[in-house]
């Protein structure tokens, strides 16, 4: 059986983190199981965690009368689902589904946010992942925005 | 192969200009400089007074006017309002016509095989520079330009050397002026003073075999001397001049200046500049089709990037913007086309000048760029 | 005639032959057209005479119907089977319109091949990543296939392709079977979907796991937005800029380099691509409205 440490190692998210702030980490995060179309989280539940996929896919959803639902964006093997957790409210935004059955690893953000509010270079370390994460999906939700493969001067859907 | 050696000067008078358009005339049209609608323009030509006689052009930023002359002279005048760039390159060029009768579709080409060669009589230097531009941009391509190259193949060029520049003028400033460089057959330098003559230079074996067949008088020092003083007097007197050190890498590496978007102030995007422009080649292909006819047309048209349809893709223009037209225009023209062809688009004919009808000074334009962005140039003294 | 004008006159009718021949069009027959999308579809042409069209992967021709018009599409077919002669047409304007509604039996107007390839024997020896939006997809398909017919020169073949919607997806029939392949890695991601969907959600960027960068040719072609984004990404991971090459696409009329429309500063994008070394364009495609 692997240590929670070593399942947390696996993901890159945590690439760089010393054993120290791995232990405190660890000591966060337990391992979830999800079958088919399970949520992980529903939009306005409170975000009281966070989720690293280990295998499987995970879709962020929104509901909208008259368009149903819709895939917002999905989350494969090493991504993470959710910072919530991190900005007040702290509640969800979405809906996360599984798509497949799928295994994540969920992160007690209630608990880190204390450990990240007593160490703030562990806060710092970790705001920076997360920073990476944000960055990337706001930049991929940006050039979504354009429509780029459209039919010119058509509309969207 | 014969001795055929270039570079034979003898002197014509007017007689003999005459003797010479009609060699010409009778295996070639000829097209010449003459006086219509108030402007020198490049026509069928039969007879030298059919030429401008004693006219004479001022032309400056947005402004033409013909005037008189105080002498006869038949060449006292600059660039024709019409470059010369049609009689080759026409605004118009059939390429193939598709025949569809429903059930079976054939393409056949639609060939240029003049009926008769041209003849250019009394075209400038920056007409003749024009033509060695074309020459780069339409034959010496991977897939040349079939039609171009028949209408060039058989063309004869009598180049008259400008000896009275206008004020759009900048050909100094280009290399390509006053004096002729290559690429004429028969070159003239009209002398007014005194006996009213024209030093003729041939310039290759075709102009030499027809001067062999001219009325003329050997060449003296005082011919030769008059001549020289006509073109050193000519190119002293040029008073425009295009800034060309260093400006490919400005205008290339400054898309952003603010020149752009203040001389697309003024601009109309009309496009008068590009068809005035003896180089300017931009075409598109357009297909025609007639009601119950099987058969539609292709044809080759003048085209200028100052259209906003010129870069439309499916979805919109590149171009948008005119002072992204403008810059395209002009940073092609001068800069891009020296990486594409070796050699400048420009020859300093100064007709975009005069054409524009705004009168947009593409030296000035080239100035304005050299001036670090926000430096405003010195109020002109009406 | 004498021996000079002899030589010119052959001179002229060479150049006259070979002008004609960029620049007048062969008819081809439409053998079939296979519905893609619901704006898409695939023609599949033969010439009325004369022979099949030779073509590198990556190359397009000037399409045309009689009457109507003609516009640059690249040809989505198999290079090592030149007899059937492919193009993937999406029905976006006038000309384009006409095209895709063109029929088994009805007559188009083909010029070319004309343009640069995509180099695709290049990668040999070394990784090949295909980096696909929209109908990008189709003049990457015959890059695809020539590396398929040859995958022993090869090591890893990855296609990545990002779509509007699951709807969106060009060559779908296809794309399964790839999927299927041991020897060729497929991952594709749409921009919208429902529920239903089971594949992912996102940008193609998403989709560049880890790669060798100094080992890996990239080919990549979707609208320009889509490949600076990807270009960027690639050249984040230490892919050389040499390495990576684009599909470029500007306004066409002649597709020979003659009528100018193409331009992109000194670049004719007809001739001198339209597959650029990205090192080539990156700092073109900065500039707006170049």
């Amino acid at each position: 059986m692997r240590t929670m440490a070593e399942t947390l190692a696996d993901y890159p998210f945590f690439a760089g983190l010393d054993d120290e702030a791995m232990a405190l980490v660890a000591g966060c995060a337990t391992n979830v199981h999800l079958a088919a179309d399970e949520f992980l989280f529903r939009e306005g539940e409170p975000a009281e965690r966070f989720f690293l996929v280990r295998q499987g896919r995970v879709a962020l959803e929104l509901h909208a009368p008259g368009q149903g639902r819709v895939v917002l964006d999905t989350a494969d093997d090493g991504d993470v689902v959710g910072w919530s957790w991190l900005v007040p409210p702290y509640r969800w935004f979405t809906d996360a589904r599984a798509v497949v059955p799928t295994s994540a690893t969920a992160i007690d953000g209630a608990c880190l946010r204390g450990k990240c509010d007593q160490d703030p270079v562990l806060g710092y370390q970790l705001l920076q992942r997360v920073a990476v994460v944000m960055y990337a999906r706001l930049q991929a939700a940006r050039v979504r925005m354009l429509d780029l493969y459209a039919a010119p001067g058509g509309s969207r859907v | 192969m014969p001795n055929q050696s270039t570079g034979t000067e003898a002197v014509l008078d007017l007689p003999g200009l005459q003797a010479l358009v009609d060699a010409l005339a009778a295996t070639h049209t000829v097209i010449g400089p003459q006086v219509s609608d108030g402007a020198i323009v490049l026509g069928p030509l039969a007879r030298v007074d059919q030429l401008p006689v004693g006219m004479g052009d001022d032309q400056d930023a947005g402004s033409y006017r013909l005037r008189e002359r105080t002498d006869r002279a038949v060449f006292g005048y600059a660039a024709s309002a019409v470059p010369a760039k049609r009689w080759v390159f026409p605004p118009r060029e059939p390429m193939s016509r598709t025949h569809d009768d429903g059930t079976t579709v054939s393409v056949e080409p639609v060939l240029a095989r003049p009926q008769r060669p041209v003849a250019l009589f009394g075209v400038r230097s920056c007409d003749l520079a024009a033509l060695a531009v074309h020459d780069r941009a339409l034959l010496a391509r991977p897939v040349p330009d079939p039609w171009y190259a028949q209408r060039r193949a058989g063309l004869f060029i009598v180049v008259a050397a400008c000896t009275t520049p206008a004020r759009s003028c900048f050909c100094v400033s280009m290399g390509t002026g006053p004096a002729p460089g290559a690429g004429f057959d028969l070159s003239l330098t009209e002398l007014v003073e005194g006996e009213h003559r024209f030093l003729v230079t041939s310039g290759s074996p075709a102009g030499e075999q027809l001067l062999a067949r001219l009325p003329t008088r050997a060449a003296d020092t005082v011919d030769r001397s008059a001549a020289d003083a006509a073109l050193r007097q000519a190119a002293e007197s040029m008073t425009r001049a295009m800034p060309t050190d260093g400006l490919a890498a400005l205008l290339l590496g400054q898309p952003e200046h603010p020149a752009w978007a203040e001389v697309a102030q003024r601009c109309l995007a009309c496009g008068n500049c590009t068809l005035a422009c003896p180089t300017c080649f931009c075409t598109s292909i357009v297909e025609t089709a007639e009601l119950g006819s099987p058969v539609s047309e292709r044809a080759r048209v003048w085209d200028s990037c100052f259209t906003a349809d010129f870069s439309h893709m499916h979805g919109g223009s590149v171009r948008t913007g005119i002072s992204a037209r403008y810059r395209q225009w002009m940073t092609h023209k001068l800069g891009a086309w020296v990486e594409q062809f070796g050699v400048s688009g420009c020859v300093g004919c100064g007709r975009c000048i005069t054409w524009c009808p705004v009168g947009i000074d593409i030296t000035e334009q080239a100035r304005a760029l050299a001036r670090p962005a926000g430096q405003e140039p010195r109020e002109r003294k009406p | 005639m004498s021996e000079s004008a002899q030589e010119a006159s052959a001179d002229l009718d060479a150049l006259v032959a070979t002008g004609l021949a960029g620049l007048v069009p062969r008819p081809f027959r439409v053998d079939r057209s296979r519905r893609e999308t619901a704006d898409t579809v695939t023609l599949t042409l033969a010439p009325v005479t004369g022979g099949s069209l030779e073509f590198a992967a990556g190359q397009f021709t000037m399409l045309g119907v009689p009457g109507v018009g003609e516009v640059p599409i690249s040809i989505s077919g198999d290079p090592t089977w030149p007899d059937a002669l492919q193009h993937t047409v999406r029905d976006v304007g006038g000309v384009s319109h006409a095209i895709a509604s063109a029929r088994a039996g009805d007559v188009l107007t083909v010029r070319g091949p004309f343009g640069t390839g995509w180099g695709v024997g290049d990668g040999e020896g070394g990784d090949v990543l295909i980096v696909a939006g929209g109908i990008g997809l189709a003049p990457l398909r015959p890059a695809l296939l020539e590396l398929l017919a040859h995958r022993h020169r090869y090591r890893t073949v990855t296609l990545l392709y990002g779509a509007r919607t699951p709807q969106d997806i060009l060559f779908a029939e296809e794309l399964a079977g790839w999927r299927g392949r041991f020897d060729l890695e497929v991952e594709l991601s749409v921009d919208y979907a429902p529920p239903s969907w089971r594949g992912r959600v996102g940008l193609v960027t998403a989709l560049i796991a880890s790669v060798a960068p100094e080992q890996t040719l990239a080919l990549v072609c979707g609208p320009e937005v889509m490949m600076r984004f990807v270009t960027t990404e690639l050249l984040h991971r230490g892919v050389p800029a040499g390495q990576i090459r684009l599909s470029m696409e500007r306004a066409m009329s002649c597709g020979v380099g003659l009528c100018g429309h193409c331009q992109l500063r000194e670049l004719f994008v007809c001739l001198d691509g339209p597959v650029f070394r990205a090192d080539r364009v990156l700092g073109l495609m900065a500039v707006e409205e170049l």
